[in-house]
């Protein structure tokens, strides 16, 4: 489960939010330009700190104002797909997959392994050696899927997932995420503004506007 | 037809001017190249003038380079990240050298660390000596060299899309690991060629030098301080210097081209 009940002051408008997330569940984000659903995204990671509030998944508390807590971001565990995917280009498919482990440290066989599993989860096996600047917009982003899914992380965040995507790949990429979510057993919040990648993809849709909730609908459950 | 006309002289003045730029460029280096032969070049590159000189620059050169790179790389890093007050009092004095005369630059190093100067006089008292020894031919090179290198380091830092850094702190990487793994590499062509423009800039360096070192052979005597020293005497020896120069800069302008094609990421 995850949880976020904060505030921050914008520099248009105070962001105050609260949201619940179950586990395999995927809450979609909606919003028009600057409404502040990727502020809470960077909020969760720990890239910008709220002015008060808590937030916490089910394993760790990521921000507590009264108890003064703040996790940095490297100790969040938190997946997060930038909106561009931002794989990092000089390195291999297999590297990028692998690098979250690296950082952690993790012995090497596991390393190989998870690294192996998720590469093949994916589908992106064929494609671990070569360079990441060489894909295409749909294999960016299911490298960036698979590197933020091998760290196996308490929470999985998706930044406009399906911007600069053909048809084919946005389908392929919805499917994805969902199975990631699904056998992982997390909660996944996805910033978009297509309302029709948000019916596709989302359990819940909360739509956003200048910091607060217009509505939070459950209409759109999965069956 | 007269809309053709008008294309037709604009491309001519296009080319006209391109033409007059070039000869300009060209015509000095022709006229360098044209007085030198195969018989001279043999002569002349082994004299001990030539030598020392050939040595001392590529030496010192290397040393600058490789100082201002371990201090300006992580120097325009935190600048670039950082917002202080000031900030732009620095970048203005990081770029000053570019448009300080270098024998002012020179005359003002000699003022700090000549033997009665700013800091020379107390270094002075401990026994150290800086003015006129080969030391202050790296202190002339690293001060109106290091611009290049830090200018371009700060400004690839900046464009670098954050997102990079971000993700790679998501992942549990540290800054230090996000630094050396993911930062460096992806700036690596810009950095590479703004290393090899301070390499150049620090080899060419006379103002600045002559000023502060001095000119003494097999110490402070770099390449063009050479040139000027053979003009009063032996003018071929000049020439056959020149052309090393010449021949060293085309080298690292073809190596600067070539990297930056070799190592272009789809970032």
């Amino acid at each position: 489960m995850f949880k976020f009940a904060a505030s921050k002051q914008l520099r248009d408008f105070t962001l105050d939010l609260s949201i619940q997330v179950a586990d395999e569940e995927i809450m979609v984000l909606m919003g028009g330009n600057g409404a502040g659903k990727t502020t809470v995204l960077r909020l969760t990671a720990g890239l910008l700190t709220p002015d008060c509030g808590t937030i916490e998944t089910g394993k760790k508390i990521l921000y507590h104002h009264h108890s003064k807590i703040n996790c940095p971001v490297q100790d969040r565990n938190i997946g997060y797909v930038f909106q561009n995917a931002a794989v990092f280009p000089h390195m291999t498919v297999y590297d990028n997959v692998a690098f979250g482990l690296r950082a952690r440290g993790v012995d090497s066989q596991t390393l190989a392994n998870r690294t192996d599993e998720w590469l093949e989860r994916l589908a992106i096996s064929d494609l671990a050696t070569v360079r990441a600047g060489h894909l295409s917009g749909g294999q960016k982003q299911r490298v960036a899927l698979a590197r933020a899914m091998a760290t196996e992380p308490d929470l999985l965040m998706l930044d406009e997932p399906f911007t600069a995507l053909d048809q084919k790949n946005q389908i392929a990429v919805r499917e994805w995420i969902c199975l990631c979510v699904r056998e992982q057993k997390i909660p996944c919040l996805l910033v978009t503004h297509n309302p029709a990648d948000a019916e596709a993809v989302g359990d819940r849709i909360c739509v956003i506007d200048r910091g607060h909730v217009l509505e939070d609908s459950s209409s759109f459950l999965r069956s | 037809m007269r809309q053709r006309i008008g294309v037709w002289f604009g491309q001519g003045v296009g080319a006209f001017l391109i033409l007059i730029v070039c000869l300009f460029l060209s015509l000095p280096l022709i006229a360098l190249l044209l007085r030198v032969t195969p018989e001279l070049l043999a002569t002349h590159i082994p004299n001990e003038t030539v030598q020392k000189a050939l040595w001392l620059s590529i030496t010192t050169a290397i040393i600058s380079m490789a100082i201002v790179i371990l201090i300006g790389t992580p120097t325009a890093y935190f600048h670039s990240r950082s917002c202080y007050p000031g900030k732009s009092f620095v970048d203005t004095l990081i770029d000053l050298p570019l448009v300080l005369p270098p024998a002012v630059a020179g005359l003002a190093l000699l003022l700090l660390f000549g033997r009665t100067g700013l800091l020379g006089k107390y270094l002075n008292v401990i026994g150290i000596d800086i003015a006129f020894t080969t030391v202050a031919v790296i202190l002339a090179q690293i001060f109106v060299a290091s611009p290049f290198y830090i200018r371009q380091a700060k400004a690839l830092f900046e464009q670098l899309d954050p997102a990079y850094e971000e993700t790679a702190k998501t992942l549990g990487s540290s800054s230090l690991r996000t630094f050396l793994f993911i930062i460096l590499p992806l700036c690596a062509t810009g950095l590479t060629s703004g290393a090899i423009m301070t390499f150049a800039r620090a080899l060419g360096e006379f103002g600045a030098t002559i000023m502060f070192a001095g000119n003494l052979p097999g110490i402070t005597q770099t390449m063009p301080l050479a040139i000027y020293a053979a003009m009063q005497g032996d003018f071929d020896v000049a020439i056959t210097i020149s052309v090393l120069l010449v021949a060293i800069s085309l080298a690292i302008m073809l190596t600067v081209k070539l990297l930056s094609e070799k190592w272009r990421y789809n970032v």
